[in-house]
């Protein structure tokens, strides 16, 4: 080990580093923030990009929706739906259509409390409310793993301002998990209690479908009930044959705007801009950070080339009387790439200390999970070869210096 | 001498052009980086209204169930139920008071060509619009009358004005919407508070509403609500049912000119929460609240957790830029040392030398400066693209962020350049003189 020091010459560059402490302090220092603010910056990218892999359990790339308005006065809203639904349906490429009273991830819609003992005193687990059809299943694209999907009886109406619910549900795995201690498979035909007191018998469980609103920690729980509301706002969910989307958008959209003028087609959005749009902040803050980790790293780089440029070239006599007292080239260049690494583990011995206060900073302020101790190795080890890199070409440079310099005046 | 030490410094820096461009780079992107965040987080904590915002109080009174608070914290619920809204708003304690909620409705124009179209609107009390300074273009708001009467009147704003009626003065005519006729009081100016305070419960930065209409209409269940409601106790179906339930959806704010009259409405507030206690409702009598413009938006978190940690983050970036300033500007300025034995020499003074050297990093940290202004307005078209719409007015530089930019440049670039600048002044002239 001492031979291995020696051999190195750990000892003259230390000593060498400790003629010019501010300088090495400098680089050392900015080795550490960078250390600091990039493996926080990485660890609220990962945060996010999980949050945003998650499915929502829709075929999203086939599926779309629409808001039908109602402004017209005498109108029979039941009649008109059921046909405008028949019409959608009959659309050549149309795989299935629903009316639905809220999208997943829109950020908009209705949840209620679910109990398995009714009461007015019982916890309940919040979920997500889904008014469908029979078809609402197969327009949403969502899988039933357990159960019966509903049947064109089960179908209510429901009036604007009513509280009752029907009597049977469908429930997402998550949700049933989240009732009944984690085994899903035990809620199907269980009743449950909504709005503390009504009945829902459980006929069915779905795979996944989120709920509207992303950042919600249920987000995974949604639960489908057979009713459609009856009023003069309506949303209609579609489903196309894979690719036949984005044609048959305006065609239903222009269909449904001319059988009938007492309405407005608005929002013809689909389900892949509801993700983009839900997911906007989430991608754009991971879009800033991720510019600000490249540009980070590249001024701590260029910084490092620049401080080691400069030593260099005062040191050029002396590093020329090595070579000429026949030190190789190598030797010349391991110096420099041995002197950063020393600096450069310095920085990164700060900056774990620093990413850790960050951290836990970032943890009580606004609510972030701790860091994990991989992505900061990850993080040690890349500032580590970034300086390696950074020094290299000064290194080079001064390996090039010929010995002859030493018996040169400086220039 | 200064225009001497200017010419200097230019020369210095062509001399050792790589490492002057990458200090100017590294204060610019520190700068960029900086004010970018630093201007979304002004405007966004900014005060919307900034003559009367301690006079206008948000009321909250904790109707929420018994055995748990509606926040986690403990505060009281963000809404109020339609009777105790509409009492305090009935009672007229304060000096104004807007009932306030979100709506939504088909208007057909008078023009058949024109396709009818949907409004986001507002139904509130008359006091709204004196209370928040609305600006009016034509005419005005409704009087308190109408409000009782449940007159269809409507104030439209000027965009909507400008697309019905070409933008004349439209007072006194009237607008076809949701079936019925309404006469337009009043046109509103331009006029778009952010955050848009009086509302945040759906967003704190989203536009101001296109229509206003009385409250009271509310009942007559002509248009739709928008905005949130939240229940905690079941309820009966029907319109009544609900107007009568516990569910929360409606906002009152109070205009309270002094702290006597805040504390006699908060008095108010809490006296009728124990008369309701007594009928078994208000668990909690004492947890009502008056918070004025700036608490409440402070209390509702509006700027966003994002933009917080960004600008923390990005302080951080402009601290390693100045390091590295620091840096260079030490091996810049030491790699001048023979000159600087020299012009020691020849006669300069330590203190000569220190304000040449601090004038050559004070145009360095201008030019950073500069360059950071730019890359400040091209992060801020940045954001607008990738957060979409309802940053747009949150991403604008103003005057005193240009000044503030400017400003942070020179000083960290002075402040960077103090240090290097110190060490240069310390060169022993002989030493150097000798080693030529």
């Amino acid at each position: 080990m001492i031979s291995l020091f020696a051999r190195l010459e750990l000892g003259p560059i230390f000593r060498a580093l400790m003629r010019n402490k501010i300088g090495a302090l400098l680089i050392a220092l900015q080795i550490a923030l960078t250390l600091t603010i990039m493996v926080n910056a990485i660890f609220m990218m990962q945060e996010r990009s999980q949050q945003m892999a998650r499915p929502s359990g829709v075929d999203e790339a086939n599926t779309f929706y629409l808001s039908n308005t109602i402004f017209a006065q005498n109108y029979n809203t039941q009649t008109s739906m059921q046909q405008d639904l028949q019409r959608i349906r009959q659309i050549p490429g149309v795989v299935a259509a629903t009316q639905i009273n809220a999208i997943p991830l829109s950020g908009g819609g209705w949840s209620m409390s679910l109990q398995t003992k009714a009461g007015d005193d019982v916890e309940g687990t919040g979920a997500a409310v889904y008014m469908v059809d029979e078809q609402g299943i197969a327009a949403l694209g969502v899988e039933l793993i357990a159960g019966d999907n509903f049947h064109n009886s089960d179908i209510g109406w429901r009036d604007v301002g009513s509280t009752k619910w029907p009597p049977k549900a469908l429930i997402s795995k998550a949700l049933a998990e989240a009732m009944f201690e984690g085994n899903w498979k035990t809620a199907l035909g269980k009743t449950v209690y909504i709005d503390n007191h009504q009945p829902v018998q459980i006929t069915g469980i779905i795979n996944t479908l989120q709920a509207p609103w992303n950042g919600w920690n249920g987000v995974e729980r949604s639960m489908l009930v057979p009713q459609q509301l009856d009023g003069r706002g309506s949303r209609y969910f579609i489903r196309t044959e894979p690719g036949r989307r984005d044609e048959l958008m305006p065609v239903i959209e222009k269909m449904l705007a001319e059988t009938d003028r007492g309405r407005i087609i608005r929002n013809v959005t689909s389900m892949e801009q509801t993700r983009d749009k839900s997911y906007q902040e989430h991608q754009a803050t991971n879009t800033i950070l991720l510019t600000v980790i490249i540009v980070l790293t590249l001024i701590t780089g260029f910084g490092i080339v620049g401080l080691a440029m400069f030593s260099i070239n005062r040191r050029t006599r002396q590093i020329g009387t090595r070579r000429a007292l026949g030190a190789s080239q190598w030797q010349v260049m391991r110096y420099f790439m041995l002197e950063n690494l020393l600096i450069s583990t310095a920085g990164v011995v700060l900056g774990t200390a620093g990413a850790i206060a960050l951290n836990i900073w970032l943890v009580s302020t606004f609510s972030m999970s701790p860091l994990s101790p991989v992505l900061l190795l990850i993080g040690v080890v890349a500032l580590l070869i970034v300086g390696q890199l950074a020094v290299s070409y000064p290194a080079l440079v001064a390996s090039k210096i010929s010995p002859a310099t030493a018996t040169r005046g400086r220039a | 001498m200064f225009s001497y030490y200017l010419k200097l410094a230019y020369l210095s820096c062509k001399r050792t052009w790589g490492m002057t461009l990458l200090m100017i780079c590294a204060i610019g992107l520190g700068i960029g980086a900086s004010m970018t965040t630093i201007t979304v987080n002004y405007l966004m904590s900014a005060n919307p209204i900034p003559h009367k915002s301690e006079q206008l109080y948000y009321v909250q009174m904790d109707s929420w169930e018994p055995n748990k608070t509606y926040n986690d914290n403990g505060d009281a619920p963000e809404q109020l139920t339609y009777r105790d809204g509409t009492y305090l708003w009935q009672a007229q304690k304060a000096k104004r008071q807007s009932i306030q909620t979100g709506m939504a409705a088909v208007i057909e124009p008078a023009d058949k060509e024109v396709l009818p179209f949907m409004v986001q609107g507002r139904a509130n009390s008359a006091d709204f619009f004196p209370m928040f300074d609305v600006p009016f273009l034509y005419g005005s708001g409704w009087d308190h009358q109408a409000d009782l009467k449940k007159e269809r009147v409507i104030v439209i704003n000027a965009e909507l004005n400008e697309r019905l009626f070409g933008g004349k003065d439209s007072t006194g005519q009237s607008v076809r919407m949701a079936g019925e006729d309404y006469k337009i009081t009043g046109v509103i100016a331009r006029w778009n508070p952010k955050p848009k305070f009086y509302d945040i419960t759906t967003g704190a930065f989203n536009n101001v509403e296109e229509v206003f209409v009385p409250f009271s209409l509310i009942t007559e269940q002509k248009f739709n609500r928008s905005g949130n409601t939240n229940c905690w106790k079941p309820t009966e179906s029907g319109f009544q049912a609900f107007l009568d339930s516990e569910c929360i959806w409606l906002q009152l704010w109070v205009e309270l000119p002094t702290e006597q009259d805040k504390a006699d409405y908060l008095s108010f507030m809490n006296a009728y929460a124990k008369e309701q206690h007594q009928y078994g409702r208000f668990a909690r009598t004492d947890n009502n609240k008056l918070r004025d413009v700036m608490q409440w938006l402070e209390n509702q978190q509006v700027v966003s957790d994002d933009a917080s940690m960004m600008m923390a983050m990005s302080l951080m970036f402009l601290l390693v830029c100045l390091l590295n300033t620091v840096g260079l500007l030490l091996a810049k300025f030491l790699g001048k040392a023979t000159e600087i034995g020299v012009r020691q020499a020849l006669g300069a003074s330590r203190n000569d030398l220190f304000i040449q050297h601090l004038i050559e990093s004070g145009c360095i940290g201008l030019a950073g400066g500069l360059l950071g202004l730019v890359l400040a307005l091209l992060g801020l078209e940045a954001i607008k693209v990738m957060y979409g719409d309802w940053i747009r007015d949150l991403a604008q530089l103003d005057f005193t962020l240009v000044a503030v930019a400017m400003g942070l440049a020179i000083v960290s670039a002075l402040l960077a350049g103090l240090y290097p600048t110190w060490r240069a002044c310390q060169v022993q002239p002989s030493v150097q003189l000798k080693s030529q």
